[in-house]
């Protein structure tokens, strides 16, 4: 997808940013802007941070260094009701679904509701009801969660994520244990709402699929140099990054092709069809 | 025919549905045609309200259709199509009270079964290993020993000293009424060697031990850790069980000897500020309880630990799935073990007095 030039407002700047668990650098040097109406993918191997950086970006971590704006607000700097008023922008699908057990999914999407309208409950039952038709739950609304499967979890934790139409969208592995086919439809919501609401989507995954159909940028991270290596739309990367291994995690290639200079292409090729 | 133009967003959604959803529901239209060429945004509430409006229409078999969709909102709105509102919304009618308390009686012989099949499967598997020691998990039996036993003492302690002391308090005052306050360390020794100390003991056990083992092997059957074992062809209850059940038996009556010896040193305490001397106090215990009653009391409190133990890991297996699950679990391990405890302990008092003990 190419880059739209309305999309160019930050709604996130990440400045001089690095994390640490308990003295451990795991990742220093960030710095990067998200913009507002895009689709940003978190990507990169196992383990290099995509998550870290996710959870930094929602204010459950404080970061070693560097500031994290959102809409030009200090999230780590921000107290109280400003706080709050920053979290309100947000809506955050956890990795493993976080619903809350002792509720039904209905209840789990009604819940910010509750706290942040002065909706009837008729009213709220109907708006909940919408979003998980949304993703294709419309049955499952008076379930409990423990009833669902890991993927139908998952999107009942993403209908929860949007029950307040948040500005941004954050979702933690969305596509992970999925089957290609929910998975798929998946990514059509994340584009039908980015498209139709203007909701700007950051999304961590390493799903090259997924990556190459939604993502307007895609910022890399690497385990082994512990910073971003590359951030781009996701067919530049590809093509033309200056980065060796940054092409290789595009082509899908194995660590012993990389050098391989007529098998790089002929991946680049196969790949670019299927996509 | 309804038209909507501009932002159906949750800052106009109030004022919309006062306009559209309830002059819809008290006169239904037969036919509503929703209009919304002019419309330029519609968030999550904004398609809440067309649902509605569509549940409103649909439900008297009415006609409901949307005119003039854009491009733009075509996908989302036809996403945010609802088939069968109504039943998805109803909520599961409560049941009768005469269905819940069979539910309750049939719950309750259930899990007696349980507890007996339990029982049943722990001396089988008791008696197998007894016949393969070396297949007993040593270090996981002396672990549990050391955290449910040993690192008990203090408390254990401290409670008993407390509640001799209590005991020696409370009976204080209401035998002096009689002149009979030299009575004070022959009661309080027969209460805490008999009954008191076996209990406590329990109790205690059941908070700190009963309540890990439930939550320990709850959490490895959410994990499906109790399935790991049984693929790999081995038992839960010969491999989590019966170290656990094992190291209970090892501890408990030393924990009771300490919970009755250190009650009998509180009670003196309170026997010394009445200015008695202390070979008066050993002399009137010594002549209150003898080998019999002391056997009698750790004895109780074997079979308490083993009660504690067996259910605090039964409760384990037990674990539904949920995040509730293992906090569920805990409880009742606590609460099965002290009431079972209470029950044992009366069935036993009952026994001992037809055997003379």
């Amino acid at each position: 997808m190419k880059q739209d030039p309305s999309k160019s407002r930050p709604i996130i700047q990440v400045q001089g940013f690095a994390a640490a668990y308990g003295g451990r650098t795991v990742l220093k040097d960030l710095t990067f802007d998200i913009n507002q109406g895009e689709v940003f993918i978190i990507g990169g191997g196992s383990g290099c941070g995509k998550s870290t950086v996710l959870k930094h970006i929602i204010g459950l971590y404080d970061p070693a260094a560097g500031r994290i704006l959102v809409d030009g607000q200090d999230i780590t700097a921000a107290q109280g009701e400003d706080r709050l008023g920053i979290l309100r922008k947000f809506g955050v699908a956890y990795q493993s679904g976080a619903l809350f057990g002792n509720m039904t999914v209905l209840e789990n999407v009604r819940l910010p509701l509750e706290e942040y309208t002065a909706f009837s409950d008729a009213q709220m039952d109907i708006i909940a009801l919408t979003k998980l038709r949304q993703v294709s739950l419309e049955q499952a609304a008076g379930k409990l969660p423990s009833e669902l499967s890991g993927g139908m979890q998952k999107r009942a934790a993403i209908a929860r994520a949007m029950s307040l139409d948040p500005q941004i969208v954050f979702l933690d592995e969305p596509s992970a244990g999925l089957d290609p086919i929910t998975s798929a439809d998946l990514d059509e919501l994340i584009l039908d709402l980015n498209r139709s609401l203007n909701m700007t989507f950051v999304v961590v995954t390493h799903e090259l699929p997924s990556i190459f159909r939604i993502a307007d940028r895609v910022l890399v991270l690497d385990a082994a140099r512990k910073t971003m290596v590359a951030l781009d739309a996701p067919d530049t990367l590809r093509d033309s990054s200056p980065d060796a291994w940054v092409r290789q995690f595009f082509n899908r290639q194995a660590t012993g092709e990389a050098t391989s200079a007529s098998n790089e292409t002929a991946t680049a090729k196969s790949a670019g069809g299927k996509i | 025919m309804l038209t909507i133009a501009g932002r159906l967003d949750s800052g106009s959604f109030l004022q919309a549905w006062e306009q559209s959803v309830e002059p819809c529901r008290r006169n239904v239209p037969r036919k509503l045609l929703v209009d919304v060429s002019a419309m330029d945004y519609c968030d999550g509430a904004g398609l809440g309200l067309l649902s509605e409006l569509r549940r409103i229409v649909a439900s008297s078999h009415g006609k409901f259709e949307l005119a003039g969709v854009r491009e733009e909102h075509r996908r989302l709105l036809a996403m945010s199509e609802l088939t069968d509102p109504d039943a998805a919304l109803r909520r599961p009618a409560r049941e009768g009270i005469i269905l819940t308390l069979g539910r309750f009686a049939a719950e309750v012989m259930g899990d007696i079964r349980q507890i007996i099949t339990f029982i049943g499967e722990l001396l089988a598997t008791l008696v197998w290993m007894a016949r393969h020691p070396r297949r007993l998990r040593l270090g996981d039996m002396l672990a549990t020993a050391e955290k449910a036993g040993a690192n008990a003492t203090g408390v254990v302690c401290l409670l008993g000293f407390l509640v001799g002391l209590i005991l020696a308090f409370q009976t204080a005052g209401p035998l002096a009424v009689y002149g009979v306050q030299p009575m004070i360390p022959t009661i309080v020794s027969i209460a805490v060697v008999r009954e008191m100390g076996p209990l406590i003991t329990a109790i205690i056990l059941a908070g700190r031990s009963g309540s890990a083992f439930a939550a320990e092997i709850g959490t490895m059957k959410v994990t499906e850790e109790l399935n790991a074992l049984k693929t790999l062809g081995l038992e839960p209850v010969q491999f989590l069980v019966v170290p656990r059940v094992l190291a209970a038996l090892i501890v408990t009556p030393v924990l009771t000897a300490f919970n009755i010896l250190m009650s009998i040193i509180g009670a003196y305490i309170v026997m010394a500020a009445l200015g008695y001397s202390l070979s008066f106090y050993i002399n009137q215990v010594m002549g209150a309880v003898g080998l019999g009653d002391f056997i009698s009391g750790i004895f109780k409190g074997l079979i308490f630990g083993l009660i504690v133990a067996g259910i605090g890991c039964l409760r384990g297996m037990q674990t539904r799935s949920g995040p509730g699950a293992v906090g569920d679990s805990t409880t009742r391990a606590v609460v099965s073990g002290i009431v079972l405890t209470i029950v044992a302990d009366a069935v036993l008092g009952v026994l001992f007095y037809y055997l003379h003990i």
